[in-house]
C-alpha cells in the first residue's frame, strides 16, 4: 500500500482554494517518493475532473447528497471507503471545520495519529515527516507516525495549488457513501462580512495593543480602504473588545498571506506571527525598535502610529 | 445532568519569546525561570458551560478531571473554587511524555470508572499543542457524539443545541446526549473565583487515580505514542529590516510611501 488521498472540499458546487493546495503539498510528496495521488470530493465527478487538472492522478467523487454540509462523522465512511479503494497510506486534508474534526476521528477510528495544523510535509525515509508550531508559535514540532495512514490536516496558505492543467489525465470514478448523523444541523449562519475578506486580500493593515485604545482601527480602516485591503488585529487587541474577533490575524485567529502587511503597533508575539508570517513583504510602525515584528519586517517606521499613519495616508494619496 | 470537564495544566502560553527554550535531544520545552504553569486558557470556559448548565437544570454534578504531574492539582482546584463539585487527578510516570490520543484513552478511562457522563466538556484545544485532537478521542472511546468550537449551549428537550463556530460564521446542531463538547474561547468570559470560594474549594475531594487503577497501565508510556516526536526546536527568526529615517514622523510616512511605491508594493 502506497499513495496518498487528499481530501478535497468545495463550497456551493466550487472547489474550495484549500483543495489546491493540499493537491500542491501531494505532488510534492509524490515527487518525494509518496506514490500516487487520489482526490475525494464530496460532489459531482465534474469535480473529480477538476482535481485531475489541479495535479490528482485519479479522483473520487461521492455523490451522496447527505454529504453536502454535513458535520465530520456522516464523512467519515466515506473517507474509508475511498482509504481503501485508493491504498493510501497519507491521507491529506485541510485544517478547516470538516478537517479539524474529520482528522482526528479518522485517526481514532484506524488507530492511527494525525498531525493538526500542519505547516509542512516531507516524505524522506519511507515514512511522511509532518511540521506544525506549537506553544504558541513559539516552537516546532516534527512529527511522524507509527501507524498506516498517516494523517494530517493542513493549514491554509501552507503549500501553493499548481495552475490547473486541463491536459493531464486521470480516472475519476464515483461512490455512494454516507454515515448516519447523529448530530443534525439545524442551520448555519454566515458572518457579516464588511468589505474583502482578510483572508483574500492582498493588503492587509493590522492593530494591536499598542494602538492605546480602540479609535485607532479607524485610521488603519482608512489606510486599508485606500489600498484595497482588509483590516485585522492582534488577539490582544480583540481580547481587549477594540475589533472584532473574526478579523484576528494569528495562531487562534485567520492565517493569511497577503504581498503587504502592514502591522501597526503589534509587538509580535509568536501567535500572532503563527498568522501572518507567510506575508510576502512586512511593514512594521511601532514605537519599539526592539519588538519581534520589526525584526521580521522588510521596512519598519520606529514613531508613534497616530503622527505616522495620517501622513501615511496623505502621502499615498498624493502618489495617485 | 452529571457532567465531567476536562482540563489541562501548561506552561504560560504568554511566556515572551525571549524566555522560551527547548532541549532540543530532549524534545522537551525547558520550564522558564520564575513563569508558573497556568490552567489551559480554554478550560475556564469549559468549566463555565458545564455551571451554567447545572444552574440552569437547578440540578446535578461537575466533576472536573486533569491528567497532569502532581501540579495539575491547580488547574482542579481553579474549576473546584469557580463552584465544580469534585475533583479527579490521573497522574503517574505512565502518563509522561505520551501523545494527545493516549491522553484521550486515560480521560474516557476515568470517566467510565466515574460510572459515566451525560455530558463531557472540554476547552476548544490545549494552547501549548495546540490540536483539538481529545475530544474528538474521549467521543470515539465512549462511542458517543463530538461537537467541538461550541460558542453556545443550551439543554433542548432530551439532548442538547449547541451553537458551533466555523471559519465565517457558526452552525447550529442538535446533539443527543451522552456527548462530548469542546468549548471555544466565543463562549463568553469564565466566572472569577472568589476568596470564599476558593477556600470551600480546598475542602472538596479530589481522587487520584494512577494508570493501574484505570486499567490502561500497558497503554501509556512514551513508547506508545502513535504519533512520534521526531524534533522540537525554536525557530530561527533572520532580520533583514531597512528602518525608515527621517526627521518627523510625516517624513518617515513620506520616504516609506515612496519605497513602497518603488517596489510596486502599492
Amino acid at each position: 500500500m502506497a499513495g496518498i488521498l487528499v481530501i478535497a472540499e468545495a463550497n456551493e458546487g466550487a472547489l474550495a482554494p484549500i483543495s489546491g493546495e493540499l493537491l500542491g503539498a501531494a505532488r510534492k510528496l509524490a515527487g518525494e517518493g509518496a506514490g500516487s495521488v487520489t482526490a475525494f470530493i464530496a460532489g459531482s465527478d465534474a469535480l473529480g475532473k477538476e482535481l485531475i487538472a489541479l495535479g490528482a492522478d485519479a479522483a473520487i467523487a461521492d455523490t451522496n447528497p447527505a454529504l453536502q454540509g454535513a458535520l465530520a462523522e456522516v464523512y467519515l465512511p466515506a473517507v474509508q471507503a475511498a482509504l481503501q479503494q485508493s491504498g493510501a497510506d497519507i491521507v491529506l486534508m485541510g485544517q478547516t471545520a470538516l478537517g479539524r474534526d474529520l482528522g482526528p476521528m479518522l485517526a481514532f477510528a484506524l488507530g492511527t495519529a494525525v498531525s493538526m495544523e500542519t505547516v509542512d510535509l516531507k516524505y524522506t525515509g519511507g515514512k511522511l515527516i509532518a511540521t506544525r508550531a506549537c506553544y504558541g508559535g513559539n516552537a516546532r514540532a516534527e512529527v511522524s507516525f507509527k501507524n498506516a495512514p498517516a494523517i494530517a490536516t493542513v493549514k491554509a496558505k501552507s503549500f501553493d495549488a499548481l495552475a490547473p492543467d486541463a491536459s493531464r489525465s486521470g480516472s475519476v470514478s464515483t461512490i455512494d457513501v454516507a454515515g448516519e448523523a447523529r448530530v443534525k444541523v439545524l442551520g448555519v449562519q454566515k458572518a457579516e462580512s464588511t468589505g474583502i475578506r482578510l483572508e483574500d486580500a492582498p493588503v492587509v493593515v493590522s492593530g494591536g495593543r499598542g494602538l492605546g485604545d480602540p479609535s485607532g482601527f479607524k485610521m488603519l480602516e482608512e489606510l486599508a480602504a485606500l489600498l484595497k485591503g482588509a483590516t485585522g488585529a492582534s488577539r490582544a487587541a480583540c481580547d481587549l473588545g477594540w475589533y472584532p474577533p473574526s478579523q484576528q490575524v494569528g495562531l487562534t485567529g485567520k492565517v493569511v498571506s497577503p504581498n503587504l502587511y502592514i502591522a501597526v503597533a503589534i509587538s509580535g508575539a509568536s501567535q500572532h506571527m503563527a498568522g501572518m508570517a507567510g506575508s510576502k513583504n512586512i511593514v512594521a510602525i511601532n514605537k519599539d525598535p526592539d519588538a519581534n515584528m520589526v525584526k521580521a519586517a522588510k521596512y519598519a517606521i520606529i514613531d508613534d502610529y497616530k503622527k505616522v499613519v495620517p501622513a501615511l495616508i496623505e502621502e499615498i494619496k498624493k502618489l495617485g | 445532568m452529571n457532567i465531567v470537564v476536562c482540563v489541562k495544566q501548561i506552561p504560560d502560553p504568554e511566556t515572551p519569546a525571549a524566555s522560551f527554550k527547548v532541549d532540543e535531544a530532549a524534545k522537551k520545552v525547558i520550564p522558564a525561570q520564575g513563569i508558573a504553569p497556568v490552567v489551559n486558557p480554554y478550560d475556564p470556559q469549559a468549566t463555565e458551560a458545564a455551571l451554567r448548565l447545572k444552574e440552569a437544570a437547578g440540578s446535578g454534578k461537575v466533576t472536573v478531571i486533569s491528567l497532569g504531574p502532581d501540579s495539575a492539582r491547580d488547574a482542579i482546584k481553579h474549576a473546584l473554587a469557580m463552584g465544580a463539585d469534585e475533583g479527579v487527578l490521573i497522574t503517574g510516570p505512565e502518563f509522561e511524555d505520551i501523545d494527545n490520543f493516549q491522553t484521550a484513552k486515560a480521560l474516557a478511562a476515568a470517566i467510565q470508572k466515574l460510572g459515566g457522563a451525560d455530558l463531557v466538556l472540554t476547552g476548544r484545544a490545549a494552547a501549548d499543542w495546540d490540536m483539538g485532537v481529545v475530544p474528538l478521542g474521549i467521543a470515539q472511546y465512549l462511542g458517543v457524539p463530538c461537537v467541538t468550537v461550541a460558542k453556545a449551549i443550551e439543554k433542548n428537550g432530551a439532548g442538547l443545541k449547541v451553537e458551533r463556530v466555523l471559519e465565517d460564521g457558526f452552525q447550529t446542531v442538535e446533539t443527543p446526549l451522552p456527548a462530548v463538547v469542546s468549548v471555544s474561547n466565543e463562549f463568553g468570559e469564565p466566572r472569577y473565583p472568589q476568596l470564599r470560594q476558593i477556600m470551600l474549594a480546598a475542602k472538596k475531594t479530589v481522587q487520584v487515580w494512577s494508570a493501574n487503577d484505570l486499567g490502561i497501565a500497558g497503554e501509556m508510556g512514551k513508547e506508545n505514542r502513535a504519533l512520534v516526536l521526531e524534533a522540537l526546536y525554536v525557530p530561527k527568526v533572520e532580520s533583514n529590516v531597512e528602518i525608515i529615517e527621517g526627521d518627523s514622523p510625516e517624513e518617515k510616512a513620506r520616504n516609506l510611501a515612496q519605497k513602497l511605491r518603488a517596489a510596486k508594493l502599492i
